[in-house]
């Protein structure tokens, strides 16, 4: 049977979403997407610089893939539902990752104005993705209120420092029903198939990819790890031992 | 008379409409969303929007973002 992922109507075969920030060019963004093969691609929205004719991002997305427009800048609940609103009235579809955040050091959410916005923007019939500190009571509300999945932390935003909210992600993937995507902070390719290992439904990454060397290399990259993490939580991860247990047959030696 | 663009004051001309602010500015409005005094106008409704002193008015596009 195929494996995919159901997020509000669409059903995604890709379990790599990819951040678009940070990226030296549109059109390295773009080589990265298609190398990865992702499906679903975040971009933020922000005001238009005065007599600008830049180019648009818009233009460098490729065909077919899933926008979720963050709604990073805001720091409550009301800034974050006016962000929804005008990147919906942009009419790149209806989904959003909500992002509310305070704090500057550490990037670390609001949950709680972050639950608020959930429940708003449910009610307006988006797709709502929230970013999240890992919590499990939180994660439960936000998925009470409509959110299509979670988003929980690997560590904070940019850190490259990989999954370090692990047992918590864990705990999220046992009890919640409703995907669990890990974002932020996946450093290497090891960090998402980490996530995937432990039965994470997708994981978001942006800044490993953006700032490599070698962008489409380490989109793809990314994108094999996240197929290799996914197949072997499907397959079955043995449970891990103290002791040794012998691979060969200890029996019938030459001696 | 003087209104809001993007959080900066700027001087305009008297009874310039939304429209004519939008092309002025040579940005392309498949690529943009436009609000006015917090409300969201809708591309037909940008040129029946005449503008007042100290409206408010909020030009955003999509950027790469994570």
């Amino acid at each position: 049977m195929e494996d995919v992922l159901k997020i509000g109507n669409k059903a995604i075969r890709n379990r790599l979403f990819i951040g678009t920030g940070k990226f030296a060019s549109y059109p390295a963004m773009k080589e990265a997407i298609e190398a990865a093969g992702s499906e679903v691609v975040t971009v933020a929205l922000r005001r238009v610089g005065s007599g600008s004719k830049t180019d648009s991002i818009l233009d460098h997305i490729p065909k077919g893939c899933v926008m979720a427009p963050n709604t990073s800048g805001a720091r409550n609940a009301e800034e974050a539902v006016r962000i929804a609103r005008l990147a919906k009235a942009a009419g790149c579809g209806n989904w959003v990752k909500i992002e509310v955040i305070k704090d500057t050091k550490y990037l670390l959410p609001d949950n709680l104005e972050t639950l608020k916005a959930t429940e708003i923007l449910v009610k307006e019939g988006f797709v709502v993705l929230p970013y999240m500190s890992p919590d499990l009571s939180m994660a439960r509300r936000l998925v009470e209120a409509g959110a299509a999945a979670v988003m929980p932390l690997g560590s904070p935003i940019g850190s490259n420092r990989g999954v370090k909210t692990r047992e918590l992600v864990e705990i999220m993937v046992r009890e919640i029903d409703a995907p669990v995507i890990v974002d932020a902070g996946l450093g290497k390719p090891s960090d998402a198939c980490l996530c995937m290992e432990l039965g994470c439904a997708a994981v978001l990454v942006n800044t490993a990819i953006a700032i490599a060397q070698d962008t489409a290399g380490m989109a793809r990259a990314f994108s094999d790890a996240v197929k290799a993490g996914r197949l072997a939580y499907l397959s079955g991860l043995p449970a891990s031992g103290e002791e040794a247990s012998a691979s060969s047959p200890l029996t019938g030696f030459l001696r | 008379m003087i209104i809001r663009i993007n959080g900066k004051a700027e001087t305009i001309g008297k009874k310039e409409g939304l429209a004519a602010l939008i092309a002025d500015r040579g940005l392309c409005p498949d690529k943009i969303v436009v609000e006015h005094n917090l409300k969201i106008v809708d591309k037909a409704d940008w040129p029946n929007i005449t503008l007042s002193e100290n409206d408010n008015i909020e030009i955003v596009s999509f950027v790469g973002g994570g």
